[in-house]
């Protein structure tokens, strides 16, 4: 049952492996190129295992930048990770030792693999969410590692990175298929591209996340089926 | 060349705000305590809502206003739903999407 349960698991985490490994790499290639070792690559990758933040940490290590800055600047950059917990309160709820990794490897596309995957009845939840994340985190290590031993000597992947892109989508479509209240996709689509425009790229997802909860709160009446049953009986 | 004790501090503190960022809400409402009902709400109708920033998340490096206005990204996505919404194949919508991206950015959109 482990070996079907990991099977699944790497079924479903593929597209990220192909995402994972081609940022990764440039995740690396960029590393080196100010100078650190390989080592630095896998000491970031096992320890943060965090895409943009790393990215963005480059500049931080080769930059000079203080301590508080880099402490603020990855608080910023990271703080859409506070919305992944929320939603998955309870379906982690009771999974003991493996729970602190589980947080801890909660990236984007984890989340997004772990929110909307839905294995089936003979396959073990918590095995399934354990693996899913650690294939991620082997996936993200390894590109990383790579990225940063190889440099400059990779073919050219321009556009590898889409697959990031092309797994939200999906996931976006089948979200979409799966319910008839299309109104928190709509918000999250239509709040996040307002903040963008008028925030800038930079500092537009701390907005749109405050928005977003706002938004949703307003919206509850209509959207929370327990609301929805306490007002009928009130009437 | 490289201040190494410097480096790693930094490390350290992107590390441990990065994993406050993703623990937050489970050290917020802890299992055992009851959490209120507006939590539990907001935590069925975010994976819609956040999936939704996501996707926006990733096209915010796209040039909308200069060559090529974003193209690539939304034939590549238009392919990707399609065939999503055709198929309800998720390897096979991730896997044609990044190749025709690829096609896109290296060979026509250059």
């Amino acid at each position: 049952m482990t070996k079907r349960t990991f099977k699944v698991a790497f079924r479903d985490s593929l597209p990220i492996l192909a995402g994972y490994l081609a940022l990764g790499i440039g995740f690396g290639v960029l590393l080196q190129s100010k100078g650190y070792s390989f080592w630095w690559a896998i000491l970031m990758s096992i320890t943060m295992f965090a895409g943009s933040g790393q990215y963005a940490g480059v500049d931080f290590l080769a930059g000079g930048a203080s301590i508080l800055t880099t402490a603020v600047m990855t608080l910023i950059i990271n703080a859409r990770h506070f919305f992944y917990g929320f939603s998955l309160l309870d379906k982690y709820r009771g999974f003991g030792a493996v729970k602190p990794y589980l947080i801890f490897g909660l990236t984007d596309e984890t989340y997004s693999v772990v929110c909307s995957a839905k294995p089936d009845k003979d396959i073990d939840r918590k095995k399934y969410y354990f693996f899913v994340t650690l294939l991620d985190h082997i996936y993200w290590i390894t590109g990383c590692t790579l990225g940063a031993i190889l440099g400059n000597f990779i073919p050219d992947s321009t556009g590898i990175d889409f697959a990031m892109t092309a797994l939200f989508i999906v996931i976006f479509v089948e979200q979409w298929l799966s319910t008839k209240e299309h109104l928190p996709a709509i918000l999250g689509v239509a709040t996040t591209l307002f903040c963008l425009c008028v925030f800038g790229r930079d500092f537009f997802i701390i907005p749109s996340m405050v928005m977003i909860s706002a938004e949703l709160v307003i919206f509850r009446k209509r959207l929370d089926p327990e609301k929805r049953k306490e007002v009928s009986a009130d009437d | 060349m490289i201040d190494v004790p410097r480096s790693l501090l930094l490390i350290a503190v992107m590390a441990v705000v990065t994993a406050f960022t993703r623990f937050l809400p489970f050290m917020a409402f802890p299992e055992g305590r009851k959490k209120p009902k507006v939590i539990t709400y907001l935590g069925s109708v975010l994976p819609y809502a956040v999936i939704g920033m996501l996707v926006v998340y990733c096209f915010k490096g796209a040039s909308v206003l200069e060559y090529p206005y974003c193209l690539p990204e939304l034939l590549a996505a238009a392919l990707v739903v399609g065939l999503h919404v055709w198929r309800r194949n998720t390897l096979l919508s991730v896997f044609s999407g990044v190749i025709f991206y690829m096609i896109l950015v290296q060979l026509v959109f250059r």
